[in-house]
């Protein structure tokens, strides 16, 4: 070391320990990850040569008996129900964080607790918790059974129906944040300006206030859909095998069915899927937000 | 008062104040029933210092407040409870408050659009205001490319576009540089007479006021103090608030008086003055030496400071217990240096007596 001009000992003493964690926990990872997805599934379970495509072959739903499409539908149900589950946090977080950000400030803080406070609790234990609200017998399923949701002695879980109201349960802290920041930060002036400037109660919303929401929106559309997408726990208690996502078919490739690269192609395709999101909301956000950024 | 609504004689008003009070959850009366009548066509200034109300009285007139009570109109109609997109009045906020998602050109045709102004009317429009307030070539940049003398002329260019019957200006020049500010100084001015426009327009600068207004009126504590034209208030303040805000210093007691004069610190004062007991000379009506011959009234004073403007020159001066501000223009006399003892004239023309 002693040979290195000392701005570079420094910029190495400082990068180091960052890079290590970086290649040691994530690039490696991610290369087993990729490797591990072109093997095929050799008999006990253990992935072999040579490389193929096997995996996405088996992923797609080609197997032994021809083509069945579960795994497809698999995957478009995980997005139908990570966007049909951000719509509605949306529906109900835009309001809630408008009303919070109007509050006196000592309510302010009290209110946005009782958001997040939740999302301290194990993801599990509430995941529980709605199983019981909606198991037979109770006042929610008698509820629903009136107005003909359900049949009697059925309940409420587990089904798709279940799924949504826990993943909404889960990540509705996530959106309420980000839009309760921009609502903070909404600059009056401007919703003076289009009242001034003879805009009615509704264009004053679409022209003066939603563009300064717009990044909040999109920053809490990352936080919820994302991980709603991915989301294992919620989908595994409440979905029951009726709203499997594919969180939970990479996870049975590892822990049940012992077929990892097929594990490894799902794990892939997620992040795929997830990237060309990200690329979608980007676009979307500047065409709405008159060539802006305003994500990432 | 005739009622305006109810076809009344046609006034030359734009905009009338009947009583309005304005207050806010503490309790303060930001506007305390004041009456106003502001003229079509007219440069009215509303002048005074930060909390007097001036602010409180525009959002008022833009329909941003609305008053506890008293009745506000605008060119002959009653304005009670019609928001401000009813209403034909335009602002310019402080801020600017431009619309950062568009650029220049959707921002100043924003009316129009809510308006429902066909689009090809809008960009000839646009176009033209552009070109009046020459930022023409200005009109694709987005918001966040423009220098602050920039946004201040699309924020106007972005109220006066619609037309309105009354253009209100919130300090719209306050953040600017000084150099700025006079160019705009005057470019507001050459717009609003050219386009005939009434234009109310609220500072705290009162020599701001003076160079743009027409009339003005001055505020404290949300009340009309006086109106006027700008040398009406600075050479007869009605009270020594506004005399005081319009930059005076020279107050001088008076102690008694009879038919012939008054006793001050100074001296005799012989002559007709008003009634107030405290009398206010300006500056530029002090005589000094020679100058001071013709003037009934004349005592010795010692120079204590001497500051050269170059088209007049300051002396600060001691009379006695009192110290008065002279300004006197530079037309070749001797100057006179600190410490020198010089004479002193005052007569009775241009002062004004002013009471607490």
């Amino acid at each position: 070391m002693s040979g290195l001009r000392r701005d570079t000992r420094y910029l190495l003493a400082t990068t180091a320990p960052g890079v290590f964690f970086i290649v040691v926990f994530l690039v490696l990872p991610s290369a087993y990850l990729v490797g591990m997805a072109f093997l095929s599934n050799g008999s006990y379970g253990l992935p072999t040569g040579p490389l193929t495509l096997d995996a996405f072959r088996e992923l797609a739903g080609f197997g032994f008996l021809g083509w069945s499409p579960g795994n497809l539908y698999t995957l478009i149900r995980s997005v139908w129900q990570s966007l049909l589950a951000t719509a509605i946090v949306i529906v109900i977080a835009y309001p809630a964080a408008y009303t919070i950000s109007r509050q006196p400030v000592r309510w302010r803080a009290v209110m946005l607790l009782a958001v997040v406070v939740p999302s301290w609790t194990n993801q599990v234990i509430r995941s529980v918790g709605w199983m019981n609200i909606f198991a037979p017998d109770t006042v929610v399923s008698e509820l629903a059974v009136r107005i003909g949701l359900t049949e009697a002695q059925m309940g409420l879980f587990p089904s798709q129906f279940a799924v949504i109201v826990g993943l909404v349960y889960n990540f509705l802290p996530f959106m309420v944040l980000p839009l309760y920041a921009a609502f903070e930060r909404l600059d009056i002036e401007q919703v003076e300006a289009a009242r001034d400037l003879f805009a009615s109660p509704v264009a004053v919303f679409r022209h003066a206030v939603f563009p300064q929401t717009l990044p909040g929106l999109m920053a809490g559309t990352v936080l919820v859909a994302i991980p709603a997408f991915g989301m294992y726990v919620v989908t595994e208690l409440l979905g029951g095998g009726k709203a499997t996502m594919i969180g939970n078919l990479v996870a049975r490739q590892f822990v049940q069915a012992s077929n990892w690269p097929l594990g490894a192609a799902g794990a892939i395709i997620m992040i795929v899927v997830t990237l060309v999101g990200l690329k979608v909301l980007r676009d979307l956000g500047r065409r709405v937000g008159g060539d802006r950024e305003v994500l990432l | 008062m005739a009622d305006p609504a109810v076809g009344g004689p046609r006034t030359e008003s734009a905009i009338q104040v009947h009583a309005a009070t304005k207050s806010f959850e503490r309790g303060v009366r930001a506007v305390d029933a004041v009456d106003l009548d502001v003229e079509a066509g007219e440069f009215f200034t509303l002048l005074g210092p930060s909390g007097c109300g001036k602010t409180t009285l525009l959002r008022l007139l833009a329909g941003l407040e609305q008053p506890d009570s008293g009745r506000i109109t605008i060119g002959g109609r009653v304005m009670d409870g019609v928001p401000p997109h009813r209403r034909s009045v335009n602002t310019v906020f402080q801020s600017y408050a431009l619309f950062p998602h568009r650029n220049v050109r959707r921002n100043i045709g924003f009316g129009l659009e809510m308006q429902a102004v066909a689009a090809a009317q809008i960009d000839a429009r646009v176009r033209r205001i552009a070109e009046l307030i020459g930022i023409d070539d200005l009109l694709d940049r987005e918001i966040a490319q423009l220098s602050g003398g920039q946004r201040q002329r699309v924020a106007l260019a972005r109220a006066i576009v619609n037309e309105p019957d009354v253009l209100l200006l919130d300090e719209p020049l306050s953040a600017l540089d000084a150099d700025l500010r006079g160019r705009l100084q005057l470019e507001l001015k050459r717009l609003q007479r050219q386009l005939g426009m009434t234009f109310v327009f609220v500072t705290h600068d009162q020599e701001e006021a003076m160079v743009m207004s027409d009339r003005m009126a001055v505020l404290d504590a949300g009340r009309i103090a006086q109106v006027g034209t700008p040398d009406a208030i600075y050479e007869s303040p009605a009270a020594l608030f506004v005399a005081r805000f319009m930059g005076h210093q020279n107050f001088v007691p008076i102690h008694g008086r009879d038919a012939h004069g008054v006793d001050t610190p100074l001296g005799r004062l012989e002559g007709v003055f008003g009634a107030g007991d405290q009398l206010l000379l300006r500056p530029e009506t002090i005589r000094l030496d020679d100058e001071a011959k013709t003037t009934p009234n004349r005592f010795e004073a010692v120079v204590e400071e001497r500051l050269y403007r170059g088209g007049t020159t300051e002396y600060r001066l001691a009379c006695e217990s009192v110290r008065l501000l002279a300004s006197r223009a530079n037309r070749g006399q001797p100057a006179h240096q600190v410490g020198d003892r010089i004479h002193v004239g005052v007569s009775p023309r241009g002062t004004t007596t002013l009471t607490d």
